[in-house]
């Protein structure tokens, strides 16, 4: 594969949001939200609370509809591209006090509506080790998911998105409950090799550090308010439409500015 | 020793006993770690106590109330499992009115109907009067459920655990949600007779329960909660038979003593890490 062909491979597409609008009740949580994301980019979706970043994720994967707009996953509609995509949804979504292993819950990256009876072959206990070394967490294979900090959590859970061979991995809030240690542990594994393919979207609160640790961010208020590099798009202008008032708080932490003035 | 053991059984009524006790007590203790692990007792309760109206209007009928039991369960799944999709009062709040509710209502049919229930039977359990019938439908209903969960397996594992995950992967949750609900209530139905309304919940939630306290997989922790379950409803059968005890408060306690054994086992093995 000569040096251009990657080039073309590497800028294709693959989630494509046009004028997308999506209702709760009488709520329009996401109005008229537009961006492209190349395949293999590691994006960060930052925004306020109920700024519409799980809602967009739920319409990513199709578990919400379009009011609006549409949303295109490598050309095809969301409810049409459910093996593309592994979502890690909110931990209070999971039921952690169940008391399955690690091997289990990264076996379910392979498990569809086909699947019966409780057996592994040889094939897929092969692709759930691969995938639990990516991640560093192999020796933790029989452990139980209870024993497992948020950050080790948040691995396996990558693991089982790497098990479904998926290309698109949404994480929400995977930083939230995870020391900063963690978060640099995560960050490692999807910046790795084996995840060049992938793309990745990661909501958070956090806008610090985001441009040594994301391609791109994705600033959502209900609307789109800007996407692109973070050094460039991480303006002032942006943050205050993101967070109104409260951009204060941000002003002197973003850019690697950490307290000092720009001006 | 072995005379003890093996007296009661020269009797036809003990043979019908101890199967029903055995299946009982496996398909209950099977379906129990989902049920513990999802917090789905107060669900489970509803399910036992909306039986008793339809068990009331069924036997002014003819019908009994193994005759009666699959209907019925599949019934109350799908109208609970209805209910709290479709109304936003909270999950507890319309398993709270439904169970008053129908508990209520059967025993007011009861009165109006006149009909011959044995209620302290129908409450706490009379294996010792099943018929043939009742055990060919109770191990009908233990196989059924037994086959069922070893098939759908790793993907009511997988809904259990992480519903929007599972569902985002192209899982059909709404049936598994209903295939679960419809389980359980098939478990309790057919479970009536052995342990009675208001204790099927000490069958269904102890031995799991219990498991859970001893081992640290949830494999290991549904053939512990078999085991447990089965130890229980047999015991209780043998207590019931020597001592003339109702069958389903001698398994109930049964069951809790486990429990209590469980509990003291894992404290002493936390102390000792």
């Amino acid at each position: 594969m000569n040096s251009e062909q990657i080039n073309t491979k590497k800028s294709r597409s693959i989630i494509v949001s046009d004028g997308a609008c999506v209702e709760l009740g009488n709520d329009l949580v996401l109005d008229d939200v537009t961006f492209s994301i190349d395949q293999g980019k590691k994006v960060a979706v930052v925004g306020p609370n109920g700024g519409g970043k799980s809602t967009l994720f739920n319409a990513i994967v199709g578990l919400l509809p379009l009011a609006n707009g549409s949303i295109k996953i490598d050309g095809k509609n969301p409810q049409e591209a459910k093996s593309l995509i592994s979502y890690v949804p909110q931990k209070d979504f999971m039921n952690r006090s169940f008391p399955i292993t690690v091997n289990q819950v990264v076996g379910m990256g392979l498990v569809d509506k086909n699947t019966f009876f409780n057996s592994n072959n040889r094939e897929s206990k092969n692709k759930i080790s691969t995938s639990l070394k990516s991640v560093g967490l192999l020796d933790q294979i029989d452990t139980n998911i209870n024993n497992l900090s948020g950050g080790q959590f948040q691995r396996v859970l990558i693991a089982r998105a790497l098990t479904q061979n998926a290309q698109i991995i949404l994480l929400d809030e995977a930083f939230s409950a995870v020391d900063v240690g963690a978060q640099e542990d995560i960050m490692n594994i999807i910046n790795k090799n084996d995840l060049d393919s992938k793309t990745v979207l990661i909501a958070t609160h956090d806008i610090n550090n985001l441009e040594e640790r994301f391609d791109e961010v994705l600033c959502l208020n209900r609307h789109c308010c800007a996407y692109g590099k973070p050094s460039e798009v991480l303006t002032e202008k942006v943050i205050e439409e993101m967070y109104g008032s409260h951009s204060a708080m941000f002003k002197n932490h973003t850019l690697n500015s950490h307290g000092e003035t720009n001006d | 020793m072995i005379e003890a053991i093996l007296e009661p059984f020269k009797y036809d009524f003990m043979i019908r006993s101890l199967v029903t006790a055995i299946a009982s007590g496996t398909m209950l203790s099977l379906l129990g770690p989902f049920a513990v692990n999802r917090n789905m007792g107060f669900m489970a309760d509803a399910m036992a106590h909306a039986t008793l109206p339809i068990i009331a209007v069924g036997v002014f009928f003819g019908f009994s109330i193994s005759e009666l039991g699959v209907p019925a369960s599949v019934l109350i799944a799908i109208f609970l499992g209805f209910i709290i999709k479709n109304t936003n009062i909270g999950e507890d709040t319309a398993i709270g009115i439904i169970f008053s509710s129908f508990f209520a209502l059967g025993f007011v049919l009861i009165s109006i109907l006149d009909v011959t229930i044995n209620l302290e039977d129908l409450l706490f359990g009379q294996i010792l009067a099943v018929s043939t019938f009742d055990v060919f439908i109770v191990v009908g209903m233990c196989l059924v459920v037994l086959g069922t969960m070893i098939i759908f397996y790793k993907q009511l594992l997988f809904y259990s655990f992480d519903p929007i995950g599972a569902e985002v992967k192209g899982l059909n949750i709404s049936f598994l949600n209903y295939l679960f609900m419809i389980l359980l209530s098939v478990a309790i139905v057919a479970s009536l007779q052995t342990v009675g309304i208001i204790l099927v919940l000490s069958m269904l939630l102890i031995p799991a329960a219990a498991s859970k306290l001893v081992t640290n997989t949830f494999n290991s922790s549904i053939r512990i909660s078999i085991v447990f379950g089965v130890f229980s409803s047999v015991t209780g059968l043998y207590l019931s038979y020597f001592f003339n005890l109702p069958s389903g408060p001698s398994m109930s306690l049964v069951a809790t003593s486990i429990f209590g054994l469980s509990f003291m086992i894992s404290k002493i093995k936390r102390v000792k890490t």
